[in-house]
């Protein structure tokens, strides 16, 4: 990619333009994220909505949970609430946020907590961050609260460290489209009020949401400033996170360094690419054992990009730079060592990790 | 027994560290805890202050220096006390010249061992390990840094967080600093970009520390495969050693493999800015506890691989080699050797970034 090609062209000017007028209209949406129930995320909503009440904003309490700390109902006490209806259907009761009353009061921030409730059937919304959707839509602000578990993307690895899946949830997107998203976080201990047989295990399964809920917001603030940069046309050399490169080539030993790779983007929690540059055509053999390559390291849960270039060196560095590479795995040559000292030579931005190759290669 | 420590984490300042630390302190005073606040820096922040009002304060210990007066945490002070939990803000500060310890960090160490609990705070930014890539990524050299091992030993790290938008709310109403600094803090450090980029790195080492901190499962203690990485760092006079430790330090910690590091005496060829060069980085790879050689040898490259072999090293870790005149091009340098001769065995060639 050049510079020139980085430019945004006017019609894609005018599609941000027309993108920020539209989110200028639009309500401003704050989502507190937590990875249990009890880390104290209501709280800091509701405490957010008083000190902007104390600062002169116009703040309404759209939806509560059911139990309250004593921290929180004194909070309350001092802001204005429009109450959700209790509404039943088939036997089941259902807190449903009172969006007319909440419409024609049309404050400037709504505060609504169990943003992952769902409506009653033949509501206007199934669910109410559907809800929250449409308050946004129309200029009202909101400030919400949402526990990892409810993220739909995210149910199944929260099933397979808790073993339970909630009956409810918001799609990732919501968070991701979110303006702001703060972590409230706190050690497990707070949460654990029991000890014997099991503690341990509880605090294992808290410490693993916990981990989860925080690499989860790593990625939306990534999400973010990478829009922010390009929608300032700041180009960015360096990643916050590991971003690892694997170079295939017919003859290298793709199955170590691709397992290495794996490890180390597991480990890191960063991301595993994998590249071959395209040079003329290949035999038959060569042809098929890159194959094989590619297909393994698709197995391996890399994204798998092929290069055009007349040099090797060259297009794989730019390439690096433009995916905000921070390691590139290769393999030791065989004959001459020109390509690996010359990409030694041309790599600032990333360390080259050199692999062994297998004597069978 | 030794005291428990807990770390307050941000990524930078204003974001409400130390206020949620003494809110953590009132509560735990009500509930009965014999807490008291050992080191505290108001900065001016009317909100913070008021949050240590009823909890015990240590007075500060006044030290002279080039004829000005600095106030530092009175240790001994605290030691008499012997309260359960004592709360010490900014880890990462370096103590005044003339102090028994030089940093924050290694007091903290001397209340733990005896016995105390710490309550502290500090920023992502001034983790050893980051330091490197915080530089490319702000531009701002960090002065003061704690090494990583000091925090992975912390008992619980949190993550103090606020939105970019909400820091830079609170600068411009001038809750963090006066006014004039406020702004030029805007313009230069507190970037929506540079602050977006250390929350992504705080949010990423808590859960670093959060995984480090977890039993390891059955299935995983078990394996064969953990444990049996170990890495070699080469180290030279060069600048670029210092990234070359903290990066190798930071890989060997995220895949937990061993971490050695050797530096080769070419016979005689080493000149006394070299030498305290050399020193320096020897120093510092052991403050990362990171076992380190001396080796002397005619012959570098093979003197490196064959420690490495006798070793078991799994992977070299090197710096680039020094730009060279045009006429000794032709010879291999000395990492070319090393990738030559150590076929069997991972080498990484650290990038050496500019900005």
């Amino acid at each position: 990619m050049t510079e020139a090609d980085r430019r945004p062209n006017p019609e894609e000017l005018l599609r941000r333009v027309q993108a920020d007028e539209q989110r200028e209209r639009r309500g401003r949406l704050k989502v507190f994220l937590g990875y249990a129930s009890r880390v104290g995320k209501s709280f800091r909503m509701f405490d957010e909505g008083r000190r902007r009440k104390e600062r002169g904003q116009d703040v309404v309490v759209g939806a509560v949970q059911r139990d309250i700390t004593p921290d929180i109902a004194a909070i309350l006490e001092r802001l204005d609430v429009v109450p959700t209806v209790t509404e039943r259907h088939a036997g089941k009761e259902y807190e449903v946020l009172d969006v007319a009353s909440l419409f024609r009061r049309h404050p400037q921030v709504v505060l609504i907590d169990g943003l992952a409730n769902a409506n009653p059937p033949g509501s206007r919304n199934p669910q109410r961050w559907q809800d929250v959707q449409e308050m946004l839509d129309r200029g009202i602000s909101v400030i919400t609260a949402l526990n990892v578990q409810h993220i739909r993307e995210k149910q199944d690895e929260v099933e397979c460290i808790t073993g339970k899946r909630a009956a409810y949830s918001v799609p990732l997107d919501f968070l991701r489209e979110a303006d702001e998203v703060e972590v409230v976080d706190a050690p497990p201990d707070v949460l654990l009020n029991r000890s014997g047989p099991g503690a341990s295990d509880d605090a294992r399964r808290l410490a693993e949401l916990r981990e989860l809920a925080l690499l989860l917001a790593a990625d939306v603030v990534d999400g973010q400033l990478q829009q922010y940069l390009d929608a300032h046309g700041v180009p960015t050399l360096w990643a916050a996170q590991e971003r690892i490169l694997v170079c295939l080539t017919p003859r290298s030993n793709a199955e170590d360094m691709l397992r290495s790779g794996r490890r180390n983007a597991e480990r890191f929690h960063g991301t595993l690419l994998a590249a071959y540059v395209e040079q003329g055509e290949l035999g038959t053999h060569d042809r098929e054992r890159l194959d094989a390559n590619l297909a393994l390291a698709r197995d391996m849960g890399a994204t798998v990009h092929c290069l055009k270039g007349t040099d090797f060196v060259s297009t794989l560095v730019e390439f690096a730079r433009a995916q905000r590479i921070t390691q590139i795995f290769i393999g030791h040559a065989q004959g001459a060592r020109g390509p690996i000292d010359r990409l030694i030579d041309a790599a600032e931005d990333f360390d080259v990790r050199i692999f062994p190759q297998r004597k069978t290669g | 027994m030794s005291g428990r420590l807990k770390i307050y984490l941000g990524y930078a300042a204003g974001v409400g560290k130390t206020y949620r630390m003494l809110e953590e302190a009132q509560a735990a005073k009500e509930q009965g805890v014999d807490i008291v606040i050992a080191y505290f820096e108001p900065h001016g922040r009317k909100q913070t202050i008021a949050k240590t009002e009823g909890l015990e304060m240590i007075p500060r210990r006044t030290l002279q220096y080039a004829g000005t007066s600095f106030q530092e945490m009175d240790i001994d002070a605290v030691l008499r006390r012997r309260p359960a939990v004592a709360v010490v803000d900014e880890f990462a500060h370096t103590n005044v010249p003339g102090s028994e310890r030089v940093k924050r960090w290694e007091d903290v160490r001397v209340l733990l061992d005896a016995g105390i609990d710490v309550w502290t705070s500090m920023n992502v930014q001034h983790l050893e390990s980051l330091n490197d890539q915080i530089w490319h990524a702000t531009g701002v050299r960090v002065r003061e840094t704690v090494p990583d091992w000091v925090v992975d030993e912390a008992d619980e790290v949190v993550m103090i967080d606020l939105t970019t938008r909400a820091l830079r709310n609170r600068l411009e109403r001038g809750v963090i600093y006066a006014q004039e600094k406020a702004q030029r803090a805007m313009d230069n450090f507190f970037t929506e970009a540079n602050l977006s980029a250390l929350r992504e790195m705080a949010l990423r080492h808590t859960a670093h520390e959060v995984e480090e901190k977890l039993v390891p499962a059955p299935q995983e203690a078990a394996s064969p495969a953990a444990g049996t990485e170990r890495i070699l760092l080469c180290l030279t006079g060069r600048p670029s050693s210092a990234v070359l430790i903290r990066r190798g330090k930071r890989v060997a910690d995220y895949l937990r493999a061993d971490c050695l590091a050797i530096h080769v005496v070419a016979d005689g060829e080493e000149s006394p800015e070299m030498r305290s060069a050399v020193d320096r980085h020897l120093r510092f790879a052991r403050n990362l506890r990171i076992e380190a050689h001396v080796i002397e040898s005619g012959d570098v490259p093979r003197a490196i691989t064959e420690f490495a072999r006798a070793r078991g090293v799994t992977q070299i870790f090197m710096g680039r080699s020094a730009p060279r005149p045009w006429w000794q091009r032709f010879r291999e340098n000395i990492v070319q050797q090393v990738v030559r001769q150590a076929r069997d065995m991972q080498i990484t060639i650290v990038a050496e970034h500019r900005r």
